[in-house]
């Protein structure tokens, strides 16, 4: 045969090795993207101002807490829960054929939106600490040790983590850069929806219940409890009384739902 | 001869929309075929199911031997595919993006980068590697998606429209890499818009409509099998009418009349033809003829030809 153009790639996998290739892609566009990761750093410079100090001048907290102390925990949930950068860059990826030419090459399917999720969990992983360093400049403190503390951060990983994964299969359901940035706008009120900003205690019966429920409140809840920050009364909500359980199982229920849903996904022949 | 791709009776619908109605096709090993047909033929369905991208309903295709919904993962070891639309990542450099290829591919990190550079140096995208593809002209985007689908050169490569879009000389420069890619071995299946592509480009030309074949040949054997013209150049336009006539009832085919340019061209059906043949008919008719020829029909002629007469009896 005179042929020399051959191809050395076994149709066997390296999983290992997709995956990194797929990690350092998000990461090499961040890199390139310093605008964008200047505004992700200022989101929370903001929210502790415009909230912490706007608000909080007029919100009083349960027993005799500092707002911002209260507030912090929350919006480090509100960081990790901000699934849209990747569910906007997944829609972008399959919008443009970007995901059609990885799928077409023999490399593991589920290995490039893990790497992905991997990349943006560690990316997020900056972001709380560059929030927590903002809180505690603003007055936010740990009152425990730095075991709960440590905890309360692998809780909000692993929450981010989760929440990338809905980020992603969202952007693969949608398929469209823009559209979906304006579902982006229908993301933020669920975050809203919580314990995060003030207690739930105020609320009517029945948004109380949804706000009780959501997992953005439970793990807000645990980080507070996990820090030794004021936390907000429970209405007797089994989430709120449990907080750290329950951010477990949310936890692990969003990924057991959204891991095999996004990967299917990925992976099957579409259209 | 041994054949790297083949499809037999593959069909694919969305919805009503039969995309694919019975495509049959073959593609020897090492040579180039061109799939041409008009807007919305069935040219990417075809591509899109070979590159196991999607399932066909019915029928079956194989890529070295690999049956495509069977072996997919196979398939995608044999592949490379550049879609019909850039599918680079415009917020990275095209270093960046050949590198995460490469990476995939399996060549290690420094053989990634190795290999980057070699692509660029060699398509001549070196100077602008280094910058975010994003500020990259549209032409040099494409010949990105062309090269990330060789970062390692596939037996079999998928062309989806690659030069649509593109400046002459990007064109050639593309057509040219093509050609280096067969000279080292690769089969390569591409579809086009532009008859002059397949012309210059392709071995074999598979012109579908409708989501079938409806003609297989090379360019030669195509142009023969639709017969010869006769082109005539009259004086004056007063002429034209009396020499369309005579060509009619002379050549037996529907002449075309161009009033402006005082030409007129005949398909030759069924009848042997001459030069001086042309010129005493003409001269029987009392119309000077200024210049008269006999050619082989282009391939736009073939296409147009074979294609519009569908769309005409569509539409009536
Ligand atoms: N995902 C899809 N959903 C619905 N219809 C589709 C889809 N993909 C293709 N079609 C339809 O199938 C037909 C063939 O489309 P295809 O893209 O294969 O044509 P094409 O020959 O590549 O056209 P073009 O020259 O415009 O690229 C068209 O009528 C198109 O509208
Ligand atoms: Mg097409």
């Amino acid at each position: 045969m005179t042929t020399t153009a051959t191809n050395p790639v076994p149709a066997r996998s390296r999983p290992l090795v997709d995956g990194a290739a797929a990690a350092s892609r998000v990461l090499a566009k961040l890199r390139h993207d310093p605008a964008g990761i200047a505004l992700t750093l200022a989101a929370p410079v903001m929210l502790v101002l415009v909230f912490g100090y706007i608000f909080g001048s007029a919100i009083a907290v349960p027993g005799s807490g500092d707002y911002r102390e209260f507030l912090v925990p929350g919006l480090f949930v509100t960081i990790a829960f901000n699934l849209i950068p990747a569910m906007i860059a997944m829609a972008r990826d399959s919008g443009r054929g970007v995901v059609d030419r990885f799928r077409s090459m023999p490399i593991s399917r589920v290995a490039v939106p893990f790497g992905q999720a991997a990349a943006t969990a560690l990316y997020g992983l900056g972001c709380l600490l560059l929030m927590a360093a903002c809180g505690l400049l603003v007055g936010w403190r740990i009152r425990t040790g730095i075991g709960p503390a440590l905890g309360a951060l692998g809780l909000l990983v692993a929450f981010q983590f989760a929440a990338t994964w809905i980020g992603m299969f969202l952007g693969l359901v949608i398929r469209n850069e823009e559209a979906a940035g304006q579902l982006s706008v229908l993301v933020l009120p669920v975050g809203m929806l919580s314990n995060v900003f003030v207690p739930t205690a105020g609320m009517p019966a029945w948004l109380r219940t949804i706000a009780d429920w959501n997992p953005v409140s439970a793990v807000t809840a645990a980080v507070r409890e996990l820090c030794g920050n004021p936390t907000a009364p429970t209405n007797g909500a089994w989430p709120l009384e449990h907080p750290v359980l329950a951010s477990l199982l949310w936890t692990a229920l969003l990924l057991a739902v959204f891991v095999p849903l996004c990967t299917a996904r990925y992976a099957r022949p579409r259209d | 001869m041994t054949v790297a791709v083949v499809a037999e009776g593959l069909v694919r619908a969305y919805g009503p929309v039969r995309a694919l109605d019975g495509l049959d096709l073959v593609v020897p090993r090492g040579s180039v075929c061109a799939v041409l047909g008009p807007n919305g033929a069935g040219k990417t369905t075809a591509i899109r199911v070979l590159a196991t991208l999607t399932v066909p309903d019915a029928g079956r295709a194989t890529v070295l031997g690999h049956d495509v919904v069977r072996d997919a993962a196979l398939v995608r070891g044999s592949i490379g595919l550049a879609g019909q639309h850039a599918a680079v990542d415009d917020d990275l450099t095209g270093r960046e993006n050949l590198e995460i290829l490469g990476r995939m591919h399996h060549l290690g990190r420094r053989e990634a980068r190795r290999r980057a550079g070699e692509l660029l140096d060699r398509f001549d995208l070196a100077d602008a590697g280094d910058r975010l593809v994003k500020t990259w002209s549209g032409g040099m985007r494409r010949r990105l998606d062309l090269i990330a689908s060789v970062v390692v050169a596939p037996p079999v490569l998928f062309l989806d429209e690659p030069t649509t879009g593109l400046d002459p000389r990007s064109r050639t420069e593309i057509w040219t890499t093509v050609r280096e890619l067969v000279g080292a071995g690769t089969t390569v299946l591409l579809t086009t818009q532009y008859l002059e592509e397949a012309d210059r480009l392709a071995d074999d030309i598979v012109i579908i409509d409708g989501g079938k074949a409806v003609a297989t040949g090379s360019p030669d054997v195509l142009k023969n099998s639709i017969g010869v013209r006769v082109d005539v150049l009259v004086e004056t336009s007063g002429e034209l009418a009396a020499a369309a006539a005579a060509l009619a009832a002379y050549t037996g085919g529907d002449p075309e009349v161009d009033a402006a340019g005082l030409r007129i061209s005949a398909p030759v059906v069924g009848t042997a033809v001459s030069v001086p043949g042309v010129v005493r008919t003409l001269d029987a008719a009392g119309v000077a003829v200024l210049d008269a020829g006999i050619r082989r029909p282009t391939l736009d002629e073939v296409f147009l030809h074979l294609v519009r007469p569908r769309h005409e009896e569509a539409a009536a």
